[in-house]
Parts: C-alpha cells; sequence; structure tokens
C-alpha cells in the first residue's frame, strides 16, 4: 500500500487533489481511497486530505498515520501543524515554495531519513492556469518524484474533472512540474513515464 | 459498471437506478452530496417520471415521502443525526402505517453539543421505530443496499432505512461498481403496494386503534420484522445471482473459523478491523470479526451461531445509552443469554474521532488477556475529563462543560499548561 | 374535470348508496356499525350508509330550493352527491366543522367527477370522523400525523405527478391548531412550492379536540382553557395571533379565500372555484363549535353569521395575493352583538361590561370593513369613532 497525504488551506483544492490522485490510480488499475479529514471547513483553515494506494482492496478507514508521500500545499503550515508526523522513512515530501529546503528551515530533514523537494508550484500554477492554484500541480510534481503514478492516467483525470481550456490549463501546469520535477530528480521517475494507463478506464 | 466516484454519488446512482417516483430533500450534512447528485439527475432528465421535492424540513421530507407512498410512488429520501431527530414523528408514523420507504442515514453524532462529523448515535437511537436498519460496510455494500431495501421494503410492507458512516464513507472515493437500471429492472419489480389512496376503491388508512386492538396491530410490526430475518437474506441471494457479489445479508463473519475473541462492530469501522485482525492473526492469536449487517431486525440466531466457540467478544461501538453502556453489546448479551460468555465494550469513534489501529492493538491487546473493564471508552483523555469534574467541584457556576473542555484542549495544544 | 355532476350510480330512489368498497386500515372487527372492516354491500337499505336524504323546502338558499335552476343549486342539494362525509361520525350535535367539511368535500368530489384523494391533520374532524372501527368517509382518505397535513398532501400530488394520474385532485384539511400553529412550517412549505393541493382550514379558534386550548387562530378576549377568564385580563390577550389567510395571500399563491358556515353556498362555490385551478390553493372556514365556544347547538349558523356581519370575519377572495372579491356585509351588526351570544365571552360583559376591550374588537370589525371594503364609503353613525389602527 501507497499512502499519500495533502496538507494545505481550506480553498487550496486539497480534497479535490486527493480525488484525482485516486482517479489516476484507478485508471491505472488499482484501488484507490481518497478522503478528507474533517476539520472545520473554512477558507484559510488548515485542511488534510488522504489518498491510499494498493493492489488489493482497500479496507481500513483511519487517518494515514504513515504516510509514504506528503505534499505540502502552503509551507505556512510547516512550523504551525506537524505535517511530518509519522512519515515513513525513505519517504517523499513535496513542498509548495519558491525557497529551498534549507531555506524552510528544513535543513535536517535532508539527512537521508527522506526524500525532500520543493518546486514553485504557485508560480508555475499562475504561468499555466492563471490563477495561484498550486494543487494539480503538485500532483504532477509528485507523479515525477515517486514514480508511482502515471501522468497520462493523471492528465486524464484532470481533464474529466476540468473540461474545457481549464483542463487543458491544468494539464499544461501538471506537465510542467511534472518535467521541472524530472529534471531536479532525473532517477527513479524516468521507468514509468511511457507507461500507458492501466486496465480500467476511468 | 466499476468506477472511482465519492460514496454519495454512487448511492446517487443507485438510488436512480431503483426509478424511484418521489424523492424528497432536505440537505443537512453529510448526506448532501447524495439529494445533491439526485437533484441532477432528475433535473437533466436522466431519471422521467420522477418528482424531486425541495422540502422545508426533515418533519416534510418524510412526511412528503409518507403522502406519496400512500398513493402508490417508490419514495426515498436522506437525513443524518438533527434531521432524523426532526423527523422522528413521521418515521414512527411511516413504519406504523406498513409504508415502504426507504431512507438513507448518513450517520452522524447528534448534539448537543453540535457535531457534523460520524457516528451511529442517530440511526441508533430510532433501532425501536420499526424500520429495518441495515449497516454499510462499504461504499459499495452502501449502493447494494439501497438497491436490496427496495426490494425488502416492498415485499414486507416496511420502511427500511440504510446507515452509511458520515464523511468516512459518503465523502470518501472509492471504486464501486454501481448498479445499473438494466441490472436492477432485472432484480426490482415494480412497485406494488398492499395498501393504496384509490378513488375508484376508496379506503380510510390511518385511523385510530384503541386498546381493543393497538396491541395486535404492534404485534404484526414486530411480525413482519421476524419475516425480514429470512427475506433479507433471500433478497442477498437474489442480489447475487443478478449482480454477481456479495452484498447485505444479516451478518458477515471474518476469519471466524477458530476464533476465541470475536469483535463485533457495524459499517466502516469493519475494513479497519481486519486489518488489525490479519495483523494479529499473522502472531498466532485466534481472533476474528463478525460484521451486523442488519440491526433491525436483529438477528439473535445468526449472531449466536456466528461467535460459535469462541471465549469472548468484544463491541467496538460508535454510540452508547447514556446511564447504561453499549447498545450492540447488550444485544449480543441477549444472542447468548443461553450460554454468557465473556464480554466487553468499546465505545469509539464518537462524533468522529478516529479509530486508530495502534488504539485498536492496545485494547485487544487487553481484551484478550480478559484485563479490559466491561465499558471503556477508546482514547478517552482522562485529563481532559478529569478537570472538567474539578471545575464542577470547584463552584456553582462552572460554566458550559463542552466550552470548557474545548478552551482546555486549546490551551493544552497551545503548550501553556 | 368534468362539471357535471356524476355520481355513484344510483337508482332513482333518493337513497345514497355506493358500490364501491370502503374499508379501514387495521384488524378486523366489531361488527354492525356503519362503515366497518371488510367491504360495504351493495345496497343495504338498513345500513345509515344509506340513509334516505330528505329535503324540506325552507327559503331561498336552502337546500333543495327547487326556484333555482338546477345548475345554480347547491351540491348537497343533489341526491346523487357523492356523501363523502357521512352520517354515522361522532362530531357533537351543532359542529361547524362537520358541516363544513361535508359541504366542500361533495363541492371538490363533484368538480373532480370523483377523482380525489382527502389527507387530514390531526384534530376534531379526523377523530369524530374515524371512530374506531369506523370510518365516515368515502372518499380515499389518510390521516398521517398532526403537523404534516401540507406536507402529506404535497407527497400525494407528486406521487400522481411522477405517476401520471394528475387527474386526481388532493384536498388536504385540517382544524385552526395544526394549520397556524403546528403546520405552519409544512403549510408554507407547500405554498412556496406552489404544489397542486387544495388546503381547506377549519377554524374554530382553539384546540377543541383536546379541551379548548388556545392556538394562534383564538381571537383576542376569548376565553379558552389556557387563556381563561380570570385575574385582571380575563381571556386571550391582544397583539397575538396569525392572519393565515393575509399569510397564504403573502405566499402569492392562485387562490385564497375565506368563508364561513353561514353561507354554504358561498362556501360550496369557492371550493368549486378552487378546484378549476391547479397550484396551491386555501380556503379558510369558520366553523364555530358549540362545545368551545359556548354557544347552543342550534345557533352555529346564525353565530357565524353575525361574525360576518359585524366585519371581524371578512369574507373575500384572493388571486396571487391580491384581492379579488369581498362578499359586503348586508345588515351590520355591533360585535357586542356577535360576542354576547357566547360564553367564550361572558366575561366581556359579567360581572362587570369591559368596554375598551369590547371596543378594541370593534375597532378591528372596523380596520376589516375597511380594508376589504365591506360597506360603501358612507359609515353608519352609530358606530364608534375608528380606534388608533396601530393598538388592533
Amino acid at each position: 500500500m501507497f499512502e499519500v497525504r495533502i496538507h494545505g488551506r481550506g480553498g487550496q483544492g486539497v480534497v479535490t487533489a486527493a480525488e484525482l490522485l485516486s482517479h489516476a490510480f484507478f485508471a491505472d488499475g488499482r484501488h484507490a481511497q481518497a478522503f478528507p479529514s474533517f476539520g472545520s471547513e473554512r477558507t484559510g483553515a488548515p485542511v488534510v486530505a488522504f489518498c491510499r494506494m494498493s493492489d488489493t482492496p482497500i479496507r481500513v478507514r483511519e487517518p494515514v498515520v504513515t504516510p509514504d508521500a506528503l505534499v505540502v500545499q502552503d509551507s505556512t503550515l510547516l512550523h504551525q501543524v506537524d505535517v511530518f508526523g509519522g512519515l515513513k522513512p525513505g519517504g517523499f515530501v513535496l513542498i509548495n515554495s519558491t525557497r529551498t529546503v534549507g531555506q524552510l528551515g528544513l535543513e535536517e530533514m535532508e539527512d537521508g531519513r527522506c526524500q525532500i523537494l520543493t518546486i514553485p508550484a504557485t508560480v508555475i500554477a499562475r504561468e499555466h492556469i492563471g490563477r495561484p492554484m498550486p494543487n494539480l500541480v503538485l500532483l504532477g510534481g509528485l507523479a515525477a518524484f515517486t514514480g508511482l503514478i502515471h501522468l497520462p492516467a493523471l492528465l486524464e483525470a484532470v481533464r474529466q474533472h476540468f473540461p474545457g481550456s481549464l483542463g487543458d490549463k491544468n494539464v499544461a501546469a501538471a506537465t510542467a512540474a511534472y518535467d521541472l520535477v524530472l529534471s531536479l530528480r532525473p532517477t527513479t521517475a524516468g521507468e514509468h513515464t511511457k507507461e500507458s494507463a492501466g486496465a480500467h478506464s476511468a | 459498471m466499476l468506477t472511482q466516484l465519492e460514496g454519495s454519488m454512487a448511492v446517487a446512482r443507485a438510488v436512480a437506478a431503483c426509478r424511484p417516483h418521489v424523492i424528497c430533500a432536505y440537505p443537512i450534512s453529510p448526506q448532501t452530496h447524495i439529494v445533491e447528485g439526485l437533484s441532477a439527475i432528475v433535473k437533466s432528465g436522466e431519471l422521467p417520471g420522477c418528482e424531486y421535492v425541495n422540502v422545508e424540513s426533515e418533519f416534510a421530507a418524510m412526511s412528503v415521502a409518507i403522502g406519496a407512498s400512500a398513493a402508490g410512488a417508490r419514495s426515498y429520501t436522506a437525513t443524518a443525526s438533527q434531521g432524523l431527530l426532526f423527523m422522528v414523528e413521521a418515521v414512527y408514523n411511516a413504519s406504523g402505517l406498513g409504508l415502504p420507504i426507504v431512507m438513507t442515514v448518513a450517520n452522524r453524532a447528534i448534539g448537543a453539543p453540535i457535531n457534523i462529523w460520524n457516528d451511529h448515535t442517530d440511526a441508533m437511537s430510532q433501532r425501536d421505530s420499526g424500520w429495518i436498519q441495515l449497516y454499510a460496510e462499504t461504499n459499495q455494500e452502501a449502493a447494494d443496499l439501497h438497491v436490496q431495501a427496495f426490494k425488502i421494503a416492498e415485499e414486507l410492507s416496511l420502511p427500511v432505512m440504510v446507515c452509511m458512516d458520515g464523511f468516512i464513507l459518503t465523502h470518501a472515493v472509492e471504486q464501486v461498481d454501481v448498479p445499473e437500471v438494466d441490472q436492477v429492472a432485472r432484480f426490482l419489480p415494480p412497485f406494488e403496494p398492499r395498501q393504496v389512496l384509490d378513488p375508484d376503491q376508496p379506503v380510510s388508512i390511518g385511523a385510530m386503534v384503541g386498546p381493543e386492538a393497538f396491541t395486535e396491530v404492534r404485534y404484526l410490526a414486530h411480525e413482519r420484522q421476524m419475516q425480514a430475518l429470512d427475506v433479507i437474506p433471500r433478497v442477498a441471494e437474489e442480489f447475487r445471482a443478478v449482480f454477481g457479489r456479495d452484498s447485505g445479508g444479516l451478518v458477515r463473519g471474518y476469519r471466524l473459523e477458530d476464533a476465541e475473541t470475536v469483535v463485533i462492530a457495524l459499517g466502516s469501522v469493519l475494513g479497519t478491523i481486519k486489518d488489525v485482525i490479519d495483523e494479529r492473526r499473522e502472531r498466532g492469536e485466534k481472533i476474528g470479526a463478525l460484521g451486523i449487517t442488519s440491526f433491525r431486525p436483529f438477528p439473535l440466531d445468526a449472531v449466536r451461531e456466528a461467535l460459535g466457540a469462541a471465549k469472548r467478544f468484544v463491541c467496538l461501538e460508535k454510540a452508547f445509552s447514556v446511564g447504561i453502556g453499549g447498545i450492540v453489546a447488550s444485544h449480543v448479551r441477549m444472542a447468548m443469554s443461553a450460554s454468557p460468555i465473556a464480554n466487553y465494550t468499546i465505545v469509539a469513534g464518537l462524533g468522529g474521532r478516529p479509530i486508530l489501529k495502534s488504539s485498536l492493538h492496545a485494547a485487544f491487546d487487553q481484551a484478550v488477556a480478559d484485563e479490559l473493564p466491561a465499558l471503556t471508552f477508546l482514547d478517552l483523555d482522562h485529563g481532559l475529563v478529569d478537570r472538567e469534574l474539578a471545575r464542577t467541584r470547584a463552584g456553582r457556576r462552572s460554566g458550559p462543560a463542552a466550552e470548557n473542555i474545548l478552551r482546555d484542549l486549546g490551551a493544552v495544544r497551545a503548550g501553556s499548561r | 374535470m368534468s362539471s357535471s355532476s356524476a355520481s355513484p350510480s344510483a337508482a332513482e330512489s333518493l337513497e345514497v348508496t355506493s358500490t364501491s368498497a370502503v374499508t379501514v386500515h387495521g384488524p378486523s372487527s366489531v361488527p354492525d356499525a356503519g362503515y366497518h372492516m371488510g367491504v360495504v354491500p351493495e345496497v343495504v337499505h338498513d345500513s345509515p350508509a344509506a340513509t334516505p336524504v330528505k329535503f324540506y323546502q325552507v327559503g331561498s338558499f336552502a337546500v333543495g330550493n327547487r326556484l333555482l335552476p338546477v345548475s345554480e343549486r347547491s351540491v348537497q342539494s343533489d341526491p346523487k352527491r357523492f356523501n363523502s362525509l357521512t352520517s354515522g361520525h361522532r362530531a357533537c350535535q351543532g359542529c361547524g366543522e362537520a358541516l363544513g367539511a361535508r359541504y366542500a368535500l361533495d363541492a371538490a368530489m363533484r368538480a373532480a367527477d370523483g377523482q380525489l384523494v382527502a389527507v387530514n391533520a390531526t384534530g376534531c374532524l379526523e377523530v369524530f370522523s374515524t371512530p374506531y372501527p369506523e370510518t365516515s368517509w368515502r372518499v380515499a382518505w389518510l390521516h398521517s400525523l398532526f403537523g404534516n397535513a401540507p406536507a402529506v398532501a404535497s407527497g400525494v400530488a407528486a406521487a400522481y405527478k411522477a405517476l401520471g394520474r394528475d387527474e386526481i385532485r388532493v384536498v388536504a384539511q385540517g382544524g385552526d391548531g395544526g394549520t397556524v400553529d403546528i403546520g405552519f412550517g409544512c403549510l408554507s412549505g407547500m405554498f412556496e412550492r406552489n404544489d397542486d393541493v387544495l388546503y381547506i382550514c377549519y377554524d374554530n379558534e382553539a384546540y377543541m379536540n383536546t379541551g379548548v386550548q388556545r392556538s394562534g387562530a383564538t381571537p383576542p378576549a376569548a376565553r379558552t382553557a389556557t387563556t381563561q377568564a380570570v385575574g385582571a385580563d380575563p381571556g386571550n390577550v391582544f397583539g397575538q395571533g396569525k392572519d393565515l389567510p393575509r399569510i397564504a395571500m403573502a405566499h402569492e399563491i392562485p387562490y385564497v379565500a375565506t368563508a364561513t358556515v353561514a353561507d354554504l353556498h358561498d362556501l360550496e362555490a369557492k371550493v368549486t372555484r378552487a378546484m378549476s385551478m391547479r397550484g396551491a390553493r386555501y380556503i379558510h372556514v369558520m366553523v364555530p363549535c358549540p362545545l368551545g365556544w359556548g354557544t347552543a347547538s342550534c345557533d352555529t349558523i346564525k353565530i357565524a353569521r353575525l361574525a360576518t356581519q359585524s366585519g371581524l370575519w371578512p369574507v373575500f377572495e384572493a388571486e396571487y395575493g391580491e384581492v379579488v372579491a369581498s362578499t359586503p356585509i348586508r345588515r351590520q351588526v355591533p360585535v357586542e352583538d356577535y360576542l354576547k351570544g357566547q360564553k367564550r365571552f361572558a366575561h366581556l360583559f359579567n360581572p362587570v361590561r369591559r368596554d375598551e376591550v369590547i371596543d378594541r374588537l370593534q375597532a378591528q370589525a372596523d380596520r376589516n370593513i375597511r380594508r376589504y371594503g365591506l360597506l360603501p364609503e358612507a359609515v353608519s353613525p352609530t358606530l364608534p369613532p375608528i380606534a388608533e389602527e396601530a393598538n388592533t
């Protein structure tokens, strides 16, 4: 099982991100479960959403306590909420920021306990979508980072959720992030990029 | 068709596939996505011959369903928590009149204090209302149970409540093989009412019944639920024949064969419990789980049979009866009254508190060692409780308990203690 | 809808019989008492349901007036009327509601050519018309709860629409308690959705069936069990209460009307008019209650007439929120003439006259007269000057 936890604030599309991720996994022929944690959902309040992926049916319903991957959509959460709690050794951490990991005060996390990366997702979003909505951008980055999410499946899920030109823009943004992460971490991601979508059509 | 979608939408589509004639909707978290989904389906023309009525309260929702059902229409509504309570008079009226209404209850806690998250307090509060109550373990089962519910309801002339955990199931996106219209048509015959308002054959429905006959009428309601003990498994069988999967029924066991300890629960927590069972089995522990799908009628025989030669059972309950303790546990004890075994009630998940595998493991460790108290509240913060009790002892105007506890919690979080 | 007075087939005799089965939902029962569980035999001369209808020729608007053309005669004068609420019910002697309901339902049944379902709220009408194990209803009838008749009726209407059977019309009925108070939310919902239901409120101005308790329709100064004639300010207080017809008008539904049992032909005409329309319609009928009002059972119609002639009960029709017609007062009476015949207002006269209260009630009547144009512009000089509107 692969478990993803996404942190952000209300209004940043955290829940949508988790859902679309699950759609991408499903399109790939996998079982996927996405759900939000249910704090008070007002714009600006911290929000967490989860997505689990497995080749066998997923039965567990608890929140993701030991994530394999973390996405932090809003870096102001870093020192406010315990976003790193339970992170598995070797887990992936992708943070939306124009600053480096070190500049965010997280240099200790570069000691090999996990794989950690920042990308300027909001900037990429503004550039391609015209709105500061980093959620799908980060998913594109996560696809490249973990190598477990097939970009075509993700992009198809994005298009189904956002039809028309908004879909195209989100696809462009996600792809840009994917390419960016590939260039930053070319190791694991490359093998998976060309594989087609899986058994189930979304 | 196998689709990745939100639980609420799976239910909306399953209900639509049953071709209801009247859907009445009043919004309440966490059921809103279901009625919104149905609204779109009806308004788009995908569901012809269906009237979608936006009512002014849950009491109106059940009342509209009563009128529609009495007029011969297949009727559906959905609610949760406070909404269920608001319609209670009509809930009893529907079952008393024998109207085969199907209602989704997106299980949610009941205030005060107000809480929008999941537990079973709402449906449990209506366990004596005469409605059949079915609990879904997954979103697949939630969709399937609605299809079965119409068949069960219409055959018995009894209303059916399909319970699914609010947010945990309603708002989870997972894969569901959504029942489709043609499949449902092979399974669910058109609604043929046992009683109906018909100007050509006028009857008076809803007259007063005095002491001479009230007992008999109420006995018949019980008798029909007893019949349901046979109808529910039969319908599940028929469902399997058409849809090709197991869904519904009275109870479902997991790794019970030689289990010495059986964990009993309703709804989605069974998924988490099964993972815990597997982990413990790996260590050699003889433990299994029993999911109860039909809570009303309560399948005493099936539960007793499932418990077999177990030494103890642990009821994990998302509700409790204030002033006495576990509800499901009391039912299981009734099933085991001829040969009682050790048993424990763990109240968990109240108001949406996550039920963690780690907490379950700790509690089960105690249970299998017979070191668990008869009644425990999982992950209870004794400190918070004790401090509130101290406040109440310190003076008369101790203030609202809930707010005090929240403030205390905030202070703890802010590190000021 | 057919406008002809079709009816269950009957022979030339005046017996009213029915060939349709009428049953009460419930277990089997006591034989020998009117309609009971089981099928009613086709023609039973001894059964109370087949009570021969006798007519007496009295006055210009009474039943059976042979001077009127057939088309203008009341529905009740037709021996082939549906007899929706047949004899054998347990209403008190002189019950205004039993009278009003019979007239209203038969008119509605005629307008609907028999294709009608009635939904009833809990209350006097429901209780006296369905005394276990019998029912006096010869129409398809449903009683659910006290506060939900409008919603249940909306459900029935929705069902027929979905089933493609909307030639079957829906009438909901309830007392003032069930309509103005506990059913108010559901009524407003039915109105705002413009559901295809005719709601008839039989207003006897208190919760009569439970022992005469005050409702939101109880007039000021009236004695009820919860606004007793004791203390410095006996009876119901001023400044409370709801004017349901005006609230209905505020919803701008197709048709709102008031009526009383003093003018039964008018009641029938209004029901008939309402049945010619679709959507949410509301008729508010004054039905005096001898027991609750402390009037003689033979005075029910007279008291209702005094109410209209004093101006306290304006009789009018409205469509889409605007008054379109009102019934002028023929012979105005001071409110005192209306009040003094009712024990529920006795404390206004004994042991002392409470002129200030009587005057305030008169001011209310005068306000109605002005508001609905119930009298020509010239106000009678014997009436007291119009009191301040704000007080009423």
